[in-house]
């Protein structure tokens, strides 16, 4: 039955299609991929490699400057290894970013290609929904759900994604509305498959592209949002350490001891921009229209 | 042109009303709902915050609480700040002026500037200036607005001492001159991204322009390359940017509370924090609604200028 609704040029192999050819010829892409795998190592290896733990208060040597002692990128107020922190909170932030990207990427796809499948009345309310919750500010209504709600890590990246799907769900509905009247799809109508099947295992393998690109842009979207909130103080909470929640607080000592202002904030445009480079490289890869040019 | 500005009407009366679904989920099924400042006060009993919730009307099914949350919505009633017991519309429009300068300046300074990169772009299409306009693009796309505040507060007013490091006025000082100097730098923070943005919009807008007939024909035609530039292209690509203007809203929005939080800049975006700090839940609810319904008519204003100014949309 399968084999039947196959076709050979259906699914090329990623790894060895011309896209990866492309994304590899397009070198901003590769400085993203060099900034985000460097920046994940220093944050995973990073903290094996410190004398100090994140949590270890040295009274002592509160507000080392970086680059000045013991510390490499100096301490806070508390006297807190700042790099250790870093380090931590790094993994956290990433962490957050994947959770939020696998949550809304998968939640977005399936309104997507449900959208898009059947269209008429199921599209026209769903998408009508997608434009009604684009339409909120995504800070305001991140920060008000983060309010009411108690945070914690796995809840701050369940809000983080409800407000972060309908980038998705507007893409996949998009790509499967174009698919919807290819003959595969005919074919797979005349064999009687289901029409969860035909979604699932027909339409959305071939929007796999555009959904990479979008997912890829949502890690650095996740990051960002996720280090506005814990900022404000809305976010993960202290004492666990967030690239955020780094910041916060931050701004009473710009004047004393502006690395603690600095230095979160370059780790989070360093990953936010990687983020983005590889997200644009890949959408050069995938997009055949880009060819062109 | 009536039958599209009521069918574009019309949707975005379809679209308010799920905005107010969302609104009123957000208020209502969220752990603790409306009541939880009361349960987190140490000396009410269960059977107060029962009569609490009683005399709010929170016992009533949700639907009837949603009808009737929506009516007083509708007419204005959006309930009083737990804070200082000021009627909420009072107290945000009071705060809406401030907003809208800091956006209305920012969206200028995006504009002239996003454009001017865009289309300079696009006419040196493939240069070593194209090139870096699209990486400082994205790398300003990256740069979380509220660091880039801090660090130009750093920058300009620590280090530099030439501007002010937050508020809109000084006390006792309200001129003119003293406004500006504290526009500037918050404006200029919140007009980064969008910066980034329109640029990118604006070349493959000016691209599409470009190649079409009419600037072949001027272009036959004999006429300067700056009279094509100004008279032809330019004018054209920015129709599509009127939309794109409406579709920034949003982001230029909630850019505008982070941008507000570092400067304490006495606009919406800080009042919404504040309001979150003291758990003024009708003040919260309120600017939530108010910057959704603020999206939506910017949205239409923007469609409804295109089609008069392009009136080929109506054709679809």
């Amino acid at each position: 039955m399968t084999a039947m609704t196959t076709e050979p040029a259906r699914r090329p192999p990623f790894l060895k299609s011309r896209a990866l050819r492309r994304f590899v010829r397009h070198r901003l892409a590769l400085v993203g991929l060099v900034m985000v795998v460097l920046l994940s190592t220093a944050c995973f290896l990073g903290p094996h490699l410190l004398a100090y733990d994140e949590l270890s208060i040295d009274l002592r040597a509160r507000f080392a400057p970086p680059f000045s002692g013991a510390h490499i990128f100096g301490t806070d107020p508390l006297g807190r290894d700042i790099a250790a922190r870093l380090f931590h909170a790094g993994q956290i932030s990433m962490a957050v970013g994947f959770s939020v990207m696998i949550i809304a990427t998968c939640f977005g796809s399936v309104i997507g290609v449900v959208s898009g499948y059947y269209g008429g009345r199921t599209s026209a309310v769903l998408m009508r929904v997608v434009d009604a919750f684009l339409s909120f500010p995504s800070v305001f209504l991140l920060l008000a759900l983060a309010a009411f709600i108690q945070p914690g890590p796995v809840m701050i990246a369940l809000i983080i994604a409800s407000t972060s799907w309908m980038e998705v769900a507007r893409i996949v509905e998009a790509e499967v509305k174009s698919l919807r009247n290819q003959d595969f799809v005919q074919a797979a109508h005349m064999l009687g498959l289901t029409g969860r099947w035909i979604m699932f295992r027909e339409l959305l393998p071939n929007a796999i592209g555009p959904i990479i690109v979008a997912a890829t842009l949502t890690v650095a979207r996740a990051i960002l949002l996720e280090a506005y909130i814990s900022f404000l103080g809305y976010g993960i909470q202290p004492p666990l350490p967030s690239w955020g929640n780094m910041l916060n607080g931050a701004q009473q000592y710009l004047q004393s001891a502006p690395w603690l202002a600095i230095v979160p904030g370059l780790a989070i445009t360093i990953a936010v921009t990687g983020f983005n480079f590889i997200g644009d490289g890949l959408r050069d890869a995938f997009d055949s229209r880009t060819q062109e040019h | 042109m009536l039958r599209y500005i009521t069918s574009r009407l019309g949707q975005s009366l379809i679209l308010l009303v799920i905005v107010s679904f969302i609104g009123f989920a957000v208020l209502t099924l969220a752990p603790g709902g409306p009541l939880s400042q009361f349960a987190l006060s140490p000396g009410m009993t269960q059977e107060q915050i029962a009569k609490i919730a009683a005399q709010m009307g929170l016992d009533r099914p949700l639907p009837v609480q949603y009808f009737d949350w929506l009516r007083h919505l509708v007419v204005g009633d959006w309930g009083t700040s737990y804070r200082d017991g000021q009627p909420v519309l009072a107290v945000i429009g009071s705060h809406l002026f401030a907003t809208l300068l800091l956006m209305g300046t920012a969206t200028v300074i995006s504009v002239s500037l996003g454009s001017a990169i865009g289309i300079a772009s696009a006419l040196r299409r493939g240069t070593a200036f194209d090139y870096t306009m699209a990486v400082l693009a994205m790398v300003a796309l990256s740069i979380p607005t509220f660091w880039f505040g801090l660090i130009a507060i750093y920058a300009f007013s620590l280090q530099l001492g030439w501007l002010p490091a937050g508020n809109m006025y000084t006390v006792g000082d309200g001129s003119v001159l003293d406004y500006l100097r504290h526009l500037i730098l918050p404006a200029v923070v919140l007009a980064l991204v969008d910066v980034a943005v329109w640029s990118r919009y604006m070349r493959t807008s000016t691209l599409t322009v470009i190649n079409q007939d009419f600037v072949r024909t001027a272009r036959a035609k004999g006429l300067t390359r700056r009279r094509i530039l100004f008279r032809h292209i330019v004018g054209n690509s920015l129709v599509p940017m009127v939309t794109l203007a409406g579709l920034q809203l949003p982001t230029v929005l909630g850019g505008a509370l982070v941008t507000e939080t570092v400067f304490t800049w006495p606009g919406m975006g800080r009042l919404f924090l504040d309001s979150l700090g003291y758990s003024d839940y009708p003040v919260v609810m309120g600017l939530l609604m108010a910057s959704a319904i603020l999206v939506l008519l910017g949205n239409l204003a923007a469609d409804l200028i295109v089609a008069l100014i392009d009136p080929r949309i109506l054709l679809d």
